[in-house]
Order: structure tokens, then sequence, then C-alpha cells
């Protein structure tokens, strides 16, 4: 079995550069997922761990082998893809033994592996059918069908439920975590749009944009810990308020003042920062609560409520022109529309970051 | 020229007149005949459900009847004409039929028919689907498709003028100019008179048709092979599958249907085969194909209504079939995915 290490992976089409160098080192057995906002290079890292694009520049080695020359069908992959991609003339059996058919594997072990593979993913009453006679979420499980029976070290996922509909994308992820539970020692790779997903499945989450690794993680470090405002924004929904504030004090605990006069200490060393400096500060939406007497941190009118029953959300604009501040309350919460609200937050939940936009690591 | 053009665009503006006088008038006329009287309801609608039901016919009406009398009824005329003899005037029985059965060049006829179907229309796919395929992954490939695509509009009687002068041959002392012959030449070999070679010449006036219409099946696969989804070539690649086997494996499958579209069209074209023969040999040298016999019994020599139409019939009769699965082949691709 096999993890896969890449070092400074690098990818340009031509003039146009798409990753910046990546360096990550999956363990074996490791389930990771790569989030990033669309166009960031997710696709293009994980097609190019297949080995269906060229490597720029840089190594990358799956089980301590380096294979930037190796051809996909010995790298020891299976892709599974957005679009399932199954083969539309062979039927459900056949598009599973394709590759075993390939590979010159006997009749009784191709049999032996995708009745197997069609036991797993509940398709063996549909062995026999066509693609296009099955449902999105039997195609999907086909396709994943098809990438076991090739048995790989490292599995490799692109967007596989972003085609289903919300109820089976929750089956369906559901199905994976349990399929990765069966299969300990495989690697998997899992590209996504959804947090859920992300949060779910991921034993650690690579955050990319724009072709950089942002960061990389446990999901509620990410979310505890974020090391920028990028992750901080991206992780979360709806994601982390970021007030603009200024350095009062430094030190440890630090003076932060917001606008309007107010001033807040949040324990948070910032042992580099001087006095007067500009920076952030982040709180999650969820970590706002409603303010019982003076002792508050942010003061607003609501322009928006959303009930939802489970939680309510609070628009509420802030102390300075900026975005509105997001509160998620639990339950309902009798605030109306153009209510002045105060808002507090335990200080251990803040974050800050500086000005360009790093933050300033938390205690622990 | 001026004169010409203005009486043909009147002639043009006429017609579309007179068409669309036609639907007004005969709508109107459906009218009269199934009146809608206000008061019972009932009776209206059943009078607008007649006149919705006779409409059809009354608008198709014209184009059935041009359909009758330019199709139907030549087929059923030169059904009963090939149990005449010659001049159409006395009945004959089967003797039409029995002649052509004993007939040797009717059997050759049937023979070279035969290997047209099984070479021409089998090389023009294959080629087209090769091109096709290689094409796709050259810069150069549009630029190629458009030379191999434009002998399609060539006539085949301008394709074989073009064809003679590649298998010209000159006798005697004179200077070859035939581009076979030199090419013959070139390699040291000696001149041949390829177009009277028996069995062999079938072969090298089938290369004109192949070379007319593999840019037909090439244009026609090649857009085919586009629809394949790209992703089901890469898990092919996942799995281990050579460029061989994914072309046979999962590209050839997915473009099954049209290719069979494609092998049936071209199918119908051979065995309607007849300019690329009259031009070349005119049927000497065993070349020749029913369409041509038909030809040259009912209007050369032969001056045969019977027989020519015993030979007609022959040719409506494997043309049929093939049509019909083809129509059912080109409903499928545009009904069905
Ligand atoms: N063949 C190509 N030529 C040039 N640029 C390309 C090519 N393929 C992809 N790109 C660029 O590479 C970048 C990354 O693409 P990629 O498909 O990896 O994004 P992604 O993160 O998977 O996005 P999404 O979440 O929308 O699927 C994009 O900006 C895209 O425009
Ligand atoms: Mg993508």
């Amino acid at each position: 079995m096999a993890g896969v290490v890449l070092k400074d992976i690098r990818k340009s089409y031509g003039q146009v550069k798409v990753l910046h160098g990546i360096d990550l080192d999956v363990a074996e057995g490791e389930f990771v997922v790569f989030v990033g906002p669309s166009g960031c290079g997710k696709s293009t890292l994980l097609r190019m761990i297949a080995g269906l694009e060229t490597i720029t520049a840089g190594e990358m080695s799956i089980g301590g082998k380096v294979v930037n020359d190796v051809p996909p069908s010995r790298r020891g992959i299976a892709m599974v893809f957005q679009s399932y991609a199954l083969y539309p003339h062979m039927t459900v059996y056949d598009n599973m033994a394709f590759g075993l058919r390939i590979a010159h594997e006997s009749k009784s072990e191709i049999d032996r592996r995708v009745r197997a593979a069609g036991d797993i993913l509940q398709l063996t009453p549909y062995l026999d059918r066509l693609p296009k006679a099955l449902s999105g979420g039997q195609r999907q499980r086909v396709a994943i069908g098809r990438a076991i029976c090739r048995d790989p070290e490292v599995f490799l996922f692109d967007e596989p439920l972003s085609n289903l509909d919300a109820a089976l994308r929750v089956a369906t992820r559901i199905e994976i975590a349990k399929l990765k539970e069966q299969m300990p020692q495989t690697t998997m790779i899992y590209v996504t749009h959804d947090q859920v997903e992300a949060m779910t499945l991921a034993d650690r989450i690579v955050v990319l944009s724009a072709g950089r690794v942002e960061q990389v993680g446990r999901p509620l470090e990410l979310y505890e810990n974020p090391t920028n405002l990028f992750v901080a924004r991206f992780i979360g929904s709806p994601s982390m308020n970021i007030i603009p504030a200024t350095v009062a004090e430094p030190g440890d605990p630090t003076l932060i003042s917001l606008s309007a006069g107010r001033s807040v200490r949040v324990p948070i060393a910032t042992p580099s920062a001087k006095a007067g400096e500009a920076a952030s500060f982040g709180v999650r939406p969820e970590d706002l609560v409603l303010a019982k007497g003076d002792d508050y941190l942010l003061e607003g009118t609501v322009s928006l409520v959303e009930a939802l029953g489970e939680v309510t959300l609070l628009y509420v604009d802030g102390p300075v022109g900026a975005e509105p501040m997001i509160a998620k309350l639990p339950g309902i919460v009798d605030v109306k529309k153009n209510d002045t609200v105060r808002l507090s937050a335990d200080p251990g939940k803040l974050h800050l970051f500086d000005a360009a936009g790093k933050a300033f690591p938390k205690k622990r | 020229m001026v004169s010409q053009l203005v009486s043909s665009l009147g002639v043009v503006i006429a017609g579309v007149f007179f068409c669309a006088l036609y639907y007004w008038l005969s709508d109107k006329l459906l009218q009269l005949a199934l009146p809608v009287r206000d008061g019972d309801p009932r009776a209206a609608s059943l009078a607008l459900n007649r006149r919705a039901a006779v409409r059809p016919w009354l608008f198709l009406g014209p184009a059935l009847l041009l359909l009758v009398v330019y199709l139907v009824y030549p087929v059923v005329a030169t059904f009963i004409l090939s149990f005449y003899d010659r001049s159409g005037t006395t009945f004959v029985g089967a003797a039409n039929y029995v002649w052509a059965i004993n007939d040797a060049q009717f059997r050759q006829s049937i023979f070279n028919n035969l290997m047209w179907l099984a070479v021409v229309p089998a090389a023009c796919t294959f080629f087209g689907l090769v091109i096709a395929v290689m094409t796709d992954r050259i810069w150069w490939g549009n630029i190629a498709k458009s030379l191999i695509f434009m002998p399609m509009a060539i006539s085949f009687v301008g394709a074989s003028v073009i064809w003679k002068f590649i298998y010209e041959y000159r006798g005697g002392k004179e200077a070859q100019i035939g581009l076979l012959n030199a090419i013959v030449q070139f390699f040291g070999g000696d001149p041949q008179v390829w177009i009277s070679m028996p069995f062999w010449n079938n072969f090298f006036l089938m290369a004109i048709l192949i070379w007319i219409q593999t840019g037909f099946a090439m244009v026609i696969l090649s857009a085919a092979l586009r629809g394949i989804p790209e992703e089901t070539v890469e898990a092919a690649v996942i799995d281990g599958a050579n460029g061989w086997q994914i072309f046979w494996k999962i590209m050839v499958p997915q473009i099954w249907g049209t290719i069979a579209v494609v092998w049936t069209t071209i199918t119908i074209l051979v065995l309607k085969v007849f300019d690329i023969v009259l031009t070349m040999t005119n049927g000497q040298w065993d070349t020749m194909v029913l369409a041509n016999l038909m030809f040259d019994w009912m209007f050369r020599g032969g001056g045969d209504s019977g027989r020519s139409a015993v030979i007609a019939l022959v040719i409506m009769a494997a043309v049929t079939p093939i049509m019909i699965w083809n129509i059912r082949q080109a409903n499928q691709q545009s009904g069905g995915h």
C-alpha cells in the first residue's frame, strides 16, 4: 500500500501557470480532501496524480516510487470522475471487468472481483444492465465499483457527488465513508466544492487557492485555527465575520480597538505587532451570542432576519460601512428587522490577523 | 442572361404564390364543406375535429399525387413491362427472368456489383474512420480534412476524367503520361493498360468511388468521434488500455450507429453505380455492373424494355431493404441518446 508525496509540483499550460509549487505528503491509508474555489487547480492536481496530465516540474512519488513518467495504469491508482465516465456500450459487469480483462486476469478472478465489488455497492441486481438504464446514483456506484475492481493503492475522486441531488449526495457520502472504513490501507484523495463532504470525510483537508496550498490540516484544526484570512473565510458556512481593527496594545493578551471607540482584549499573543498597526479581527457567526447588559463586543442594526427554526441568522450592519456581520444563533430568537442588537463572544473563540492576512497563532 | 434570371425568379414567385393560394383555397373549401354553426357546441366541435382530420390529407395531397406519378407508377409499370417482350407489346411470362438467370453478362454484372459492395463501403468507412482519428491529433488536421473532403464536390464523370489521366496508357514508343504508369516506370516496372486488365480493372474503378466517398465518411465519423466523452477515454487509459484497444473497444463501439449509417449510405450509392463505369470502360473488359447493363439494354443496341425492366427491378430489390434499415438507423441516431 502506498502514500503519495508531492515535491514542489508545478503545472503550466504554455505560458499559463496553473500550479505554483505544491508540497504535500499524504500518508498511506489517509483520506485527504482538496478544497478550494473554482479554477484553483484541484482537478489539475488530481489528474497529475492520476497521470492524465504531465508534470511540468517537481517530483511525485506513490508508494516511495517516483512516478513522473509512469503511465496511469501502472501507478496503482483508480479514479472516479464527476461525470461517471462509464463505457456506455458495456454492461455494468463489463464496465467493472474491462480493466481486469485488459490486464489478462483469469476469468474466475475477474468474476470474483466484479461480484465482490457488486456486493459491496449493492449493484448485484444491475450487473447485466447498460449504464443508460441506471439512475445517477447507481451510475456513480458503478464508477466506484470499477475503481474498486482495480484494487488500487490510491483512490482518486474528482467531485464524485456533484451530479447527484441533495438526498442522494448525503447517502453516497456515507457510503464512501463506509467504503473507506472497509479499506483502511487504501489512500484516498478526494476533490470537492462541498464543505460538508470535506469536513465529514477527510482525515486532512488541503485548502488550495490560485494554484497554491493555503493550509493543510485536520478539519477541525482548519476550523479553529485557520492560518490566514483566506482559509478563515473559506472554511465554515456562513463564513467568518472579518472586521477591520487596529492593534492598540500589542502583547499578550492584545488590546484591539474596533471602530466606534470600542476596544476588546483578545487572548492572543502579538509580540511582533506594533501599536497602531492595522489588523483584522475575526469571529465566526456561530460564536456570536446576544449580549446581556453592557459587556458587549459589537453593536449594530439588524438588516435581515433568516429564521430557519433550528438556527436564526441575523444580518447586522457592522460598526463600519463594510459588509454586514452575520450572527448564527441557536433556535428561535425574538429579534426583528431594524432592532439594535449587541453581540458578544467567548474571547477564546476570537481570531486575529495581521495586515497581510496572516493569523496570529492562538494559544493551545 | 438578365431576362433568364427575371423569368426564373418570376416562376419561383408564381410557384410560391400558387402553393399559398392552394393552401388558402383548400382550407376555405374545407370550411365551407364542414361549417361550424353557432348554437350547438357538440356539432361544432365534431365539425372542427373532422376538419383537423381532413386537413393534413388536403395539404399533403399534391405532394402525394406527385409521389404516385413519379415513383409508384414507374415501379408498377416497370414490373408489368418485365413480363413483356422487347417492344412491350406481347406478354412473354417469365421469359425475361429466365434470360437474366442464364445470361453470362448479367451474372458478370451481379458478381461485379457484389465486389463493389464488398469493397467500396468497407474501404470508405475504414479510411474515413482512420483519417478522422488521425487528423484529430495533428495541427494540420483540418487542412488535410478539407483536401480529403474536396473530391465530394466533383461529379462522378469529372472524377472519372481525372482518373483517366492517372490510368492512362500510351502504346508504342510514346512517353507515358499516366501517373500510375509513371510511378511504375520510376520503380523499374513495365507500363500496363490498367483499364483493360480483367478482374483487377474493377478495383481501379472502385478506387475512384473510394476517393470520392472517403471524405463523406470522414466528415460524419469525425463529428461522431468528437461526441465521444473524453472521460471515457481517460477512464480506459487508467484501466490500462493501449491506443489500439481504446480505439476498437471504447471509441468504435460508441459510434457504431454512425458507422452503420455511413456504411449503408455508401452501400446504396454503390448499388446504383453507373457514371464511373460508363465513363471509364463502358462496361467493357468485364467491368459491367447492373445499372450500366440496364442502360445498355434499354437505350443502346439492346432496345429491350422487358430485359431492362428485369434488371431495374433487381437493383430496386437490392436497394430497398438497405434503405429501410438505413433510415431506421438514422432515426434511432437522432432519436436516441
Ligand atoms: N488545457 C488547459 N489549458 C489552459 N489552462 C487550463 C487548461 N486546463 C485547465 N486550465 C486552467 O487551469 C486552472 C485550474 O483548472 P482546474 O480544472 O484544475 O480547476 P478546479 O480547481 O478543478 O476547478 P473546478 O472546481 O471548477 O472544477 C483553471 O484556471 C483553468 O482555466
Ligand atoms: Mg475540477
